[in-house]
């Protein structure tokens, strides 16, 4: 790799990305530690990121530990994802004005905000690349994501420990960045804390000259590339391999019951999962009616009115609702968007309130088809 | 650019609204009301029939209604609409000269042009013929590229027929048959009274030969469908228009998903035999 | 009065009686009439016995439910081809609606009493008359069932 694409920077070196970010004009966004949570919210600093602290994921269960470490970057990820700004939750998509004759639309002013992401994980990098097939799916293109995103500058992080529900390895999404981003960090913390930092866009490469990187030694690379590949193989969940084509061919099996029984339908995993992108529109006026909006706002499958047309929801059952959510993730998104809607993110499992597990559910189906 | 050129523009926003002008309004039955609609600047709106525009009434919502004029009339854009919702009443109190704000055309259209050479049965019911009127308009328009064109029309009662004029005016053509039927009647209805499948002919229609197009509710669609197999039209040869749930009709907001399909953008005519899995799935 | 050939023929066309062996057929048609019946006439009423069943030739009938106060109740038509009455089958006989000729129409009766005691006499004929009729009332079961349902999407309470 030339040069000017990868090199080693301790944390001042961090430091200075973030600074420079700033200054450039960029909403600097991080992890941080919040509500006992790893949350995104703007940052300022690396003393803001969440050093040394270790997240213990299982179906249901979330816990933040403090290991005592030095190390940034040791917990996966929490309950939100980017689509948080990218995609916002609720967005006014235009106003509208009543007139002597009708009424007018005003529209958006086009002006996004910048904002640079830290610690974009592997996972997440390809949900971003998900959602990008959705709001510009080739007929029609949502002009307010498109900005957003193209202003975005994304730095990733390669992860070198999994999390308690990953499954990026078997979804062939992580845990290492390969591309997409425009800069990916990979974090080590034996033998001194330092990050390899790697160029994978012409942006990233300015960035990179300005952070004064030393030349990245074949001993780093190979210690990289076992940390990350330790991660990989330490993952504790699989999705099965053909999870598109076992449950197309199983759309009603007692297994969907089976969910049903379980499942609140409290739209958590929707909320959580960093490609889900329902959304309902809400149209309200001011008091006096002068005025007018258009609201977008994030909505769940799971909602019993998701499906409504007159006469009354179409997916009537909890069991319908769940199937639609995971046939859609793991089929239809195949033949919608070319790709699986999964990234193996784990999050749908970590918050779900009773720990259903996707892939669980996926191999329950596998092994017992035609029941 | 004007408004209308905005509409079509793939790299304009696809939410935004287009102001229209209401130039007539018509009671067609006693909660189903045609309103005609004046595109701005005296634009012309194109479409294909069995599309349908997102119409939005100020301040109160806006919802998919399937356009049920004539196609090759783009001066006027005409849709035919039952109030049953917060939006559709809101629509019904509107009058000539008010405003609807209209996003569209989308979605696809009945196979017009694919039928051309075969014989065009229509089979509809209730409210459904208004989806269906600007295909018949069409056909007739182009009369002398179809075979024998048959419509099959059934409504619960006699004052629950939709254009029930225009239908007996185009019984009255000599190059059309039309059968209605209802659910029931009282002494002065001189029809006939039954299920509208029992109208679909005993006799074989020409398998290969015919085109079918079915729109309602699902379940008189699921009946048709099985008379017409009986009848000898297969699943290949049968296009419905399929209905879900729609906020954006652009493929973003997800609720119109029908399996893999948005029935905004993949819909709302399917060709049966690529859905007739899905169709028998309940609850899909 | 038409000759029983000439009926018989007639039945012999009508897919109803297609497949039947020509014996039974005829012995059939040994109970058959020709009959016209005027715009307006009550082919049958609501309670009488039913003495006859029709098959349609021409015209078209409505069968009525009576209601009191108000115009009667057309729940059906039967038309050309259509096969009209089987509760001369089912004891104690009795037409559950009334039959009115919207139009002219003419249709060829079969005598229950003559059919019942030949269906006695000779159970094949028995067994031939009810394979046929068994089909008809599934249809109109399953078309009656089909008008209760809401087919055409009418809302709520309207």
């Amino acid at each position: 790799m030339a040069k000017n694409q990868i090199g080693v920077v301790e944390v001042e070196g961090l430091q200075d990305l973030i600074t420079i970010l700033s200054d450039e004009g960029y909403e600097v966004i991080g992890p941080t530690v919040a509500d006992n949570a790893v949350v995104y919210e703007p940052i300022d600093s690396v003393d803001d990121l969440p050093k040394g602290y270790e997240d213990e994921q299982d179906g249901g269960k979330y816990r933040l530990i403090e290991s005592g470490s030095k190390a940034l970057f040791r917990t996966v990820v929490g309950p939100q994802t980017w689509k948080r700004y990218l995609y916002p939750p609720e967005q006014t998509l235009w106003k509208a004005r009543k007139e002597k004759q009708g009424f007018s639309i005003e529209e958006n002013d086009g002006v996004e905000p910048q904002y640079a992401f830290i610690g974009v994980r592997a996972c997440e990098m390809a949900a971003i690349a998900i959602q990008d097939k959705v709001f510009d799916n080739g007929d029609f293109a949502d002009p307010g994501y498109l900005a957003r995103r193209n202003n975005a500058f994304l730095v990733a992080v390669n992860c070198t420990r999994a999390g308690g529900t990953c499954f990026c390895a078997s979804m062939e999404t992580g845990p290492k960045v390969k591309e997409g981003s425009d800069l990916a960090l990979t974090e080590m913390t034996k033998g001194g804390h330092r990050f390899v930092v790697e160029a994978q866009s012409e942006r990233g490469k300015e960035i990179l000259k300005r952070l004064k990187a030393s030349p990245i030694t074949d001993g780093d690379k190979k210690q990289a590339s076992k940390e990350i590949k330790a991660a990989a193989a330490s993952m504790g969940r699989k999705m099965i391999g053909d999870a598109d084509t076992v449950l197309a061919a199983n759309l009603e099996h007692s297994r969907w019951n089976n969910v049903a029984e379980r499942c609140l339908n409290c739209a958590n995993c929707t909320m959580v999962c960093p490609t889900c992108f329902c959304s309902t529109m809400e149209d309200v006026t001011s008091l006096d009616g002068s005025e007018a909006e258009r609201v977008r706002k994030w909505d769940s499958c799971f909602t019993v009115d998701f499906s409504y047309i007159h006469g009354g929801p179409i997916r009537r059952d909890a069991a319908s609702r769940y199937r639609q959510w995971i046939t859609h993730k793991l089929t239809h998104w195949k033949e919608q968007f070319g790709t699986s809607g999964c990234t193996g993110c784990g999050r749908c499992i970590t918050w779900c309130p009773v720990g259903i597990d996707i892939t669980e559910e996926a191999r329950a189906i596998r092994d017992s088809q035609g029941g | 650019m004007t408004a209308l050129e905005t509409m079509s523009d793939p790299q304009m926003d696809p939410m935004i609204p287009v102001p229209f002008r209401i130039k007539k309004r018509k009671r067609e039955l006693s909660d189903t009301f045609t309103l005609e609609l004046e595109p701005p600047k005296g634009a012309a709106f194109n479409f294909a029939a069995g599309q349908f525009n997102m119409l939005y009434v100020y301040g109160v919502g806006e919802v998919p209604i399937s356009i049920s004029g004539d196609p090759s009339d783009p001066s006027k854009l005409v849709h035919t609409v039952r109030a049953v919702g917060s939006v559709t009443e809101a629509m019904a109190k509107l009058k000539p000269g008010d405003t609807v704000g209209v996003r569209g055309p989308y979605g696809s259209a009945w196979p017009v042009e694919e039928a051309e050479g075969d014989d065009v049965v229509i089979i509809t019911g209730g409210i459904g013929l208004a989806p269906l009127r600007p295909a018949i308009y069409h056909i007739l328009a182009n009369r002398e590229k179809y075979g024998s064109v048959i419509i099959i029309y059934g409504a619960r009662t006699p004052q629950d027929m939709l254009f029930r004029k225009e239908l007996e005016g185009w019984r009255g053509r000599f190059d059309l048959s039309v059968k209605a039927t209802v659910d029931s009647a009282g002494s002065d209805w001189a029809g006939r009274v039954g299920v509208v499948t029992k109208l679909i002919p005993h006799y074989s229609f020409d398998s290969i030969n015919t085109t079918a197009l079915v729109c309602g509710p699902e379940v008189m669609m699921r009946y048709s469908i099985s008379a017409l197999n009986d009848a000898g039209v297969m699943n290949d040869k049968i296009h419905v228009s399929m209905e879900r749930n729609m906020k954006c009709a652009v493929g973003f907001c997800g609720h119109c998903q029908f399996g893999g399909a948005f029935v905004c953008k993949d819909g709302p005519v399917f060709r049966f035999d690529a859905i007739e899995d899905l169709f028998k799935v309940r609850e899909i | 009065m038409v000759k029983i050939e000439g009926l018989d023929k007639l039945l012999a066309e009508h897919p109803f009686f297609k497949d039947l062996d020509a014996p039974i057929r005829e012995l059939i048609a040994g109970c058959a009439a020709n009959e016209v019946f005027k715009a307006g006439d009550f082919i049958y009423r609501e309670g009488e016995e039913m003495d006859k069943f029709y098959v349609i030739r021409r015209g078209r009938v409505a069968l009525d439910v009576h209601v009191p106060g108000k115009d009667p109740l057309v729940i059906e038509t039967l038309q050309e081809g259509d096969i009209l009455g089987w509760a001369w089958l089912i004891p104690p006989y009795k037409a559950a609606f009334d039959a009115r000729a919207e139009q002219l129409v003419r249709a060829i009766s079969l005598d229950a009493g003559c059919l019942r005691k030949k269906c006695e006499d000779d159970h094949m004929v028995g067994y031939e008359m009810y394979k046929r009729f068994l089909p008809v009332v599934a249809e109109r079961l399953k078309a009656a069932r089909m008008q209760l349902s809401d087919l055409y999407g009418n809302p709520k309470g309207k």
